[in-house]
Parts: C-alpha cells; structure tokens; sequence
C-alpha cells in the first residue's frame, strides 16, 4: 500500500460520524489524476478513504473501491485498456462479481477501465467534435436504485463537471436496447450531448447495481465554492455530486431509505 | 511492469572519439561553431577559457550554454536592475530571489510558493502541438526543482490575424498540445490571455505559467554539494529531439531561405511528467535528494554545468551511462539533447538503496552518471576518455555579455504624434443610440474581446480540486490549504499595443493590469514574473524596446513594491526585419487568507448598486476601439502606480470585509467591456447610467464606454455594504461613482443614451467569434 503525497491535507467535516466506519478504496494507476479528489469527496462525506495502489494484491478490508479519472499509463494505446490488466484490478473483478458485490464507482477514466474489464458493457471513443472538452454538464439520474444513486430522486437532474478527451459512450443496438430494458442506464445528459454519446447515456451499472461507471466527475462538485459555476453558492449546485458518495456509504452502515 | 535497466552500455559505440587529449593535440581541427550559433568572438573567447580548441563535445555545450537563450547574453546588463531596484521590504517575503529554476514566496503559515512564466515560442510555430505542450512540460519541471507540487498552468497567447490561414493551423495545435499536456498532469489550467494581431503572424507567442506550493523546509535547490555523492539522470530516456533547440531555434529569427527546422522540436510524453512529478515529490518526501535540476533547455550540458556551478564546484559524469532512446546519438547531441521529462538529481551514497526503491515504484528508469568531486572541474568522459574538461561556472555563468547598441527609433516620435482623435479612421465615431449598442456588440465580439471558451473549454480547470477561481474572470485563484482555506491568486497580463507607442509606460501597464486583476479577486499581490518576448536584440530599435521595458517594469515593481522572483526572455521573435510588437507578460501572484472570499467578476442579486471606481480620461490612443478602426498610434493611458495601488486596497479590503460581490477591472474595451463581461458572467443585467461620470470627468459617452483609462473596476456592492463601502472610498480619497443597479429581471444591459442590449443576444455575438473561425 501507499501513501498518496497529499498537500493541504483536508480536515473531516463534520459529516454524519456513523459514516466515519466505512472504507472506501481508491486507485491510484500510474497517470491517474483525480484520486486526491475522490478521496476528499469520501471524507467530506463522512467516510473513511483508503489509498490503493494498483501493483497491490490485495484490497484490504475496503468496502467499496472508486476508480478515479486520469490517464492510466497515458492512455496512449487505448482509455484503460492497459490499467485493466493491473494486479489489483482482478481483485476488484473478483470482488465485484462475487456474492459480497463490492460497490465499485469508476468515473471518467475509471469508466473506461471498467468497460475494458467487463464490469460495464460498452466502451468509449473519441468524442465526436474530437477535442478535449471540459464543461459544467446537467444530468438526470435515471436509476436511483444502484448503490452509488440511492440518495438520489429517480429523474433528479444534477450538476457535475465533465471533462474528457475520449468520452463518446457506444455499444451495439443490443446492449444499448438490453441497458435501456434492465434500467442500466443510469446517468443521461441533459440538453446537451458533450460527446456524442450513443442515447445521451452518460453512465450505466451492471445488472446487480454495485458497479456504476460515467463520464462525467461527481467527485468535483462536492464542496461549496470549488464545484460548478456557483461560486458562492447561489442557487447552486457545487454539492450535486455528493450524492454518490453517501448513497454508497449509508449502504454500507445499514441506513439507506 | 516496466523493467528497469540500470547498467550502462555494454557495447561501447565506436565512434572517432574527439578528445581533450586530441584537441590540445590538433589546435587547427576547424570546427563547426558558426553552424551551432557560435559567432566568431564568441568561439576565439572558448579558446581563450580553455586554452585550447575546444572538443566536439565542448563546443556542443559552449554553443548552448551561450547561446541567447540560455545565457540572456543581450538582455543580462538590463535585468541586473531587478535585482537592484528592490527595498528590504519587498525581500520579506521573498524565500528564493531570481536566478534558481523558480523563485520562491513566503505565504505564511510554513506555506511557501514558487512559480514562473516561459517562453516556447519559436518551437510552438513550427510544430504547434508539441511545441506548446512541451512548453507547459519545461515550466512544470522548473517548478517540481525547487520542491514544490505544481497545483495549476496558465497560458498567454498571442497569435496571428485571426483570418489568416495560417492561424488555424497554430490555434488548432497549440490549444491542443497544452490541453493534451497539461490535462495529462493533473494540473488545472485557471487563466491566461489570448490576442490575435497579425504583428504575431510568423511569430506567435506561446507563454507558460505553472505554480507550485511547498512547506518551507521542502525547499530544493540545483547545486551538487559533498564529495562522493552520486549524480544521476532519471525519467524518459535521452533523444535525438530537441538538438540545438535553445541555440538554434530559440535565437534564430525565422526566414524562409532555410529548411524546416521540425527536428530541433522535443516531443513531449506527458505521462512521463506526471509520473516524474509524482516520483520527485516521494524523492522530496524522503529528503533523498541533496540537489535537482530538471533538464530543458541544452539538456545535459545545462543540468551539469548548472549544478556543478553551483554545488562545490566539481563533478565527473560518464556518458555512455546515459540511457539512450536513439544508440546512435554521439556525445554532443547526448550533451545537447532537449528531449523532455528528464530530471538530473545528487543523492549520497547512503540514500541509494532508497533512491532507486522509490524509482522502481514509479517505473521510472534511471541511470547513475557519476558522482559530485571538489576539484572545480566537470570532467566528462566517453568509455573513460576524458571528453571535456572545463571550468563549469565558464559554461553556466561566465557567457559573454553584449552591451548591445540601443537607440530611440527615429520613427517613435511619428507614431507617437497620430493620435486616433481626429484621424482618418476616427471619422463617423458612434453617437446615436443604436450606434453605440452596434459598437458595443461590435467590440465583444471582436477578435481579443469574444468570449474564450472554445480555448479554455479544452483545458481542464477543475481536476485538483482546489480551482476558486478560474477564467473568465480577473485572476485564477487556487486554495493551497484545506483547513485554513489560504491560497493564491494569478493574473497575467500584456498590452503589445501600448508597449509599441512607449515600451517604458506599456511595460508598467502590463504589470498594473496583472497587479489590478489579483487585487479585484480580493489576493494581496506579493510577486512577479515576467516574460520579455521581444524581437531582434541586434536591432537597435528593438534593444531600445527591451531597455526602456526592463526599466519602466523594474521602476513600477519598485513603485508597487512587490519584486521580480523570476522569469524568461525571449528574443529574435520576428520575421525577417519585421519584428514583433515588444510583448512583455508580466504575471502577478497574490495571497488570499481565506479563497472563500474571492470575488467573482459578475453580479447576481438583484437590486445590488453598482459603482465605478477611479477617474475616465479620453484615452483611446493603443485601444480595442482604435484596434478595430485600424489605428496604431499616439500614447498609452497614463500609468498612476499610486493610484493602482490605492484601488487595490479598497478592492483587498472590500473583499476581505465582505463589501462587494462582484468586481471587474477596466482594461482593453474600457467600460463597454466591462459591464458587458460583468452582465454574462452569470446572465444578470444590468441598468446604466453615465452622466455623472461624463460630468466629473468631462467626457461624452462614447469615450466614458470606450477610454481604456487605468485604475477603473467596477463593483457590485450590496445594499447593506453601500454606506460603509462608500466611507472606505471617501476615507481614501478613491472616487467613486454609482453607475447603475443590477436587474435581475429584465434579461438585457440597459445603458441611459445607448439602445438597450438583451443579454441574449450579446452572449450569441461574445460567443460566435471563435467556433467561427476554428469550428
């Protein structure tokens, strides 16, 4: 295991102390970005993060792992498709698919992993206006019933920052027709499609519900002043991203709706 | 995993070998010199050093290390005055002054700060992508050398016309290459600047700012100190990019008489750099490291020189240890090589072990050149023969210094005197109503006013976390502590216009804009660093330019008192004998105690007054307005270093003190500018109404929307706050003026004498220019 260089270490708000309990791991590849940030949007929870390594063989006694954003390995041969073969990244396979089923969060990068897993069907491609994009995007949670949406409303339109360069959702007719029948499309966007996402779909779960992987960053709308647009929260909606953080956690302790 | 090589070659390269032994030898070997940018004073002056011809390998060093670039040998007797016009106050706060990789500030609380701003212009024309993400990569690695963890990018940029054909291509792959790098490391892009002008056309400039944050004891500086200890290079693996960049690119102006100069570009590996940056700060963690130094520009012939210098004056390096990429490379394109994401380090014999566990974890391959020696010499050899043998502060400091010859242009005084008032191009100046709403949406949406996003869309401003503030407003703030909530303020800022009517005066309006835009996001500014992109130095023109700007920046820094900490110079940026407008960059960084009070530049709630602030002369000479008619003459906006510092004040007080909810600097496009910016910010308007100001300051309305007259902002200040805001102004003797109200309600920006201007359409005028043009 390993230590995460942090500066400006955060101090736990004083989230529900009950939550305190629950580890969550997060992975930290070669080339990811967003792990100090999906660790910070854990605690400002409630929750406990536990840094992961991915040359680790083992996930301790975490009871949901988050693969964060980033460029595993550079992403130069293709999004996770080298982070997949990650000694820990069978653990987590394993888990996930196990009777225990291991709440698994891949955003972003994390999403492109899991799809070259095969927790997630699919797989993500170029965006359509080939560019880089980082926006403020609105989503509406289609599925409130996966481990990572249960504080969520069914329909409920959300705010988080989006920002990819390889974005572009796509699956065979099928899948996409079987996703849509079994409630797996979890995420939609909203008024716009950044990507060009084959039927808006910003983020989808396997059957069971405890793996969910999106485009977008709910890990950064999660703190007043530092998420999307609202700067002093106004009307706004920098905490719309906290959701996924303690539907996980108060499934863990037992206390969900 | 990567497996990791650490052995050196085996298999000797056979190649004829150009010893010291051989040179003392062969005293009449002629040697390329001139071809790597060597004049002939300059090569006689190596010998003379020496006492011999140099070698092959010497002379690769000598001709990077002196060139422009890396040795300022034209700009060196003028930068001298940052260092000389400096109070004991402004040194308070200063950790690490200029000559380190980055200076350092002191924010308090065991909190320290470092950052600087660079050039990568020339690399950046002829290969935009690479030459501009690359750009970001050397300024990053400047930052992870004094200790720091970068925490965020900006990037100025001025390019071509914007219909010029060849813009698109330079946009397209610049945008790119510092979205592809710079979103790769992690690192929020929170700011920058963007001007089009066809001065720029053959000569675009690509600026990189990144900053970095440390606790004080994390400090590191580039020096080999302690005999015994090791040298070794690690990250990407040495090349045959970049050979020659800073001689031959970086101090060559373009013309198209010679071939395409596409391999003296490094690429760039950004997954390399991440994985480098993280690596270094586990390095710094473990206090594994004695010294560092980052490789940019001249490679290894910088990185060792540089250290030696500085260290305890000697070092022996072995080169065939060097892990190659290209096994063709001879020594002095090893020496010379730019290639990217390499770091040079001098660890003691007893951090090794750990040394190279934390490179293993990394997978990051490395390679131990040798070790640091007390004989004042840098001794490299090839296979064991001695290849060079020089004194290395002869290499890294004791380059030649040219008191180049600078006079006033004899054509300043003509430009000086074609006011825009009056001339041909001010005919039928905007007065009705609906021509001043034509105007307005004229000017937002003109090439340097349109809205941005379709660059700054592209760079990722959130990752990190700990983004306040970000484009489009005043200055990028980022929180540095979690708990107390400190952070840091930056704004970069530069006017070629202004700088070409008076290179003095435009200097400090660089630097009072940047200075303005920290302030109006409520941060205390405390550094600078500045970028000096300039054409040919041996133009007396030109070196005229570059003196009165060093001066005037060095006198108005002075004036402010906050102190240079670092920064680049960047010359030859012209095309043939045209060269640029003089665009010195000038970055100001501030503190704010608390990055929640941060003050965005638009307002919201409804009912709120709305205040100008600082006095409106008809100063139209240099601006937007001018810009667009196609005029380029008579005298900036008078520079009030005063009265700037007495508007930041009132703008760090009412911030701090919860007076203003919005605040905006007046700059380019004035007033008009302004408000419009202030309206879209969050798509709130606005009713307002001049007349006082058009009174007081004896101007009509056009030029109170119009003027770019200096230490303006306008407010937001809500009702509760008015009184007290009010007194704070008239305690200060600042005036203030209450223009109008924000309205919530009405969707439009309502100016009295100006047909009204639904927000609607203003944001479809401000946004279309881009996408336009670029798709």
């Amino acid at each position: 295991m390993t230590e995460l260089p942090l500066i400006g270490e955060a101090v736990a708000v004083a989230a529900s102390p009950r939550l305190a309990g629950a580890k969550i791991g997060v992975v930290t590849f070669p080339g990811t970005l967003d792990d100090r940030d999906a660790a910070r949007a854990v605690r400002l929870a409630g929750g406990t993060p536990v840094p992961l390594w991915h040359a680790d063989t083992a996930l301790g006694d975490v009871d949901a792992v988050i693969i964060p954003g980033g460029f595993s390995y550079g992403d130069y041969l293709r999004a996770g498709a080298i982070a997949r073969f990650a000694p820990l990244m069978s653990k987590v396979i394993d888990a996930a698919n196990s009777d225990a089923k291991l709440p698994v969060l891949g955003i972003c990068n994390g999403f492109q992993i899991l799809t070259e897993s095969h927790l997630l069907p699919g797989s993500m491609i170029k965006n359509d206006h080939l560019k880089f994009m980082c926006r403020d995007q609105v989503l509406r949670v289609e599925n409130s019933n996966t481990d990572w949406t249960l504080d969520y409303a069914e329909g409920q339109e959300i705010t988080v920052p989006l920002k990819n360069q390889d974005g572009q959702y796509i699956a065979d007719e099928k899948t996409l027709d079987a996703l849509e029948a079994e409630g797996r499309v979890v995420f939609r966007y909203v008024g716009f499609n950044p990507n060009g996402s084959r039927r808006d779909i910003a983020g989808i779960s396997n059957a069971a519900g405890n793996v969910v992987g999106l485009m977008p960053h709910p890990e950064h709308a999660v703190e007043l002043g530092f998420g999307p647009e609202s700067l002093d929260g106004i009307g706004g909606s920098d905490t719309d991203g906290l959701g996924f953080f303690t539907s996980v956690l108060n499934k863990i302790v037992g206390a969900n709706k | 995993m990567t497996e990791i090589s650490t052995s050196s070659i085996t298999e000797t390269k056979k190649f004829n070998i150009d010893t010291v032994e051989n040179a003392a030898k062969t005293p009449d070997t002629e040697l390329p010199w001139a071809e790597l940018g060597l004049k002939q004073n300059e090569f006689d002056e190596v010998v003379k050093v020496l006492g011999r011809r140099p070698t092959g390998a010497e002379l690769a060093m000598y001709s990077v290390m002196w060139s422009e670039h890396c040795s300022y040998k034209s700009s060196k007797n003028h930068l001298r005055q940052f260092g000389e016009k400096v109070t004991d106050e402004m040194k308070k706060d200063m950790l690490v002054g200029i000559g380190e990789n980055a200076g350092v500030t002191n924010l308090g609380d065991g909190w320290a700060v470092t950052f600087k701003i660079e050039s990568h212009n020339s690399p950046s024309f002829v290969e935009p992508y690479q030459g501009a993400a690359t750009g970001i990569g050397g300024i990053v690695r400047d930052i992870i050398s004094m200790g720091a963890r970068p925490v965020a990018v900006m990037d100025p940029l001025r390019f071509g016309a914007i219909d010029h054909p060849d813009t698109a291509r330079v946009i397209h792959g610049a945008v790119a290459g510092i979205g592809g790098y710079g979103n790769s490391l992690g690192l929020p892009n929170i700011g920058g600047e963007m001007v089009f002008d066809s001065v720029y056309q053959g000569n675009p400039l690509v600026n990189a700012l990144a900053v970095g944050v440390m606790r004080h004891e994390d400090i590191r500086l580039a020096n080999a100190s302690g005999k015994g200890n090791k040298v070794v290079l690690f990250g990407a693996r040495t090349g045959g990019d970049g050979i020659g960049g800073a001689s031959v690119l970086a101090s060559e102006s373009f013309d198209d008489t010679k071939p395409s100069k596409r391999p003296a570009v490094q690429v760039g590996d950004p997954f390399a750099e991440k994985v480098l940056i993280e690596c270094c700060l586990e390095l710094f963690k473990g206090s594994l490291v004695e010294g560092i130094q980052d490789l940019g520009a001249a490679g290894i012939s910088c990185a060792t020189s540089e250290l030696a210098s500085n260290g305890d004056g000697g070092m022996e390096v072995e080169l065939t240890s060097v892990l190659l990429r290209d096994p063709t490379l001879t020594p002095g394109e090893i020496l010379m090589s730019e290639s990217q994401e390499r770091m040079m380090a001098v660890v003691t014999p007893e951090n090794v072990a750990a040394f190279e566990a934390v490179m293993d974890k990394w997978a990051v391959e490395y390679s131990w050149l040798g070790e640091v020696t007390d004989t004042g010499r840098l001794i490299i050899t090839w296979d064991g023969e001695v290849i060079v043998d020089v004194d290395p502060r002869t290499v890294a400091h004791d380059g030649p210094v040219y008191d180049r010859p600078y006079a006033r242009p004899e054509w300043q005084d003509a430009v000086q005197a074609d006011a825009f008032t009056g001339s041909v191009q001010d005919t039928g100046r905007p007065s009705a109503p609906a021509e001043l709403a034509a105007a307005v949406t004229e000017l937002i949406s003109s090439p340097n006013m349109c809205d941005k996003s379709w660059i700054t869309d592209q760079y990722d401003r959130y990752v990190g976390g700990n983004t306040a503030m970000a484009f489009p407003d005043d200055a990028g703030v980022v929180r540095v502590d979690e708990e107390t909530r400190l952070g840091v303020a930056l704004a970069t800022d530069a006017n070629g216009r202004y700088t070409y009517l008076d290179p003095y005066h435009g200097a400090q309006l660089a630097l009072a804009e940047a200075y303005r835009n920290v302030a109006t996001s409520g941060a205390v500014p405390m550094a600078v660093s500045d970028c000096l992109n300039f054409g040919s130095p041996e133009d007396p023109d030109v070196m005229w330019q570059l003196a009165e700007a060093i001066r005037g920046l060095s006198d108005a820094c002075m004036e402010l008192g906050i102190p240079v900490t670092g920064g680049n110079v960047s010359l030859y940026n012209q095309t043939g004998t045209t060269p640029i407008h003089p665009s010195p960059v000038v970055a100001v960084l501030g503190k704010l105690d608390d990055v929640a009070r941060r003050t965005p530049s638009g307002w919201r709630e409804d009912g709120q007054a709305i205040y100008l602030l600082g006095t409106t002369a008809a100063e139209l000479d240099g601006s937007e307005w001018s810009n667009l008619r196609g005029h380029l003459g008579g005298l900036p906006p008078k520079v009030d270093l005063a009265a700037e510092r007495a508007l930041g004040e009132i703008l760090i007080n009412a911030s701090r003190d919860g007076m203003v909810d919005s605040a905006h600097d007046l700059s380019e496009g004035g007033l008009a500018a302004a408000l419009v910016e202030s309206s879209l910010r969050y798509g709130v308007g606005a009713r307002i109404a001049l007349q006082d100001v058009m009174d007081r300051d004896g101007v009509d309305l056009f030029t109170a929307l119009f003027s770019e007259s200096q230490g303006r902002a306008i407010v937001g200040v809500p009702r509760s706050e008015e009184v007290r805001f009010t007194d704070m102004c008239t305690a200060r003797g600042f005036v203030h003026t209450r223009i109008g109200v924000v309205d919530a309600d009405s969707g439009k920006l309502e100016i009295n004498g100006v047909e009204a201007l639904p927000l609607d359409a203003l944001r479809e005028a401000h946004e279309a220019t881009l996408p336009k043009y670029f798709g």
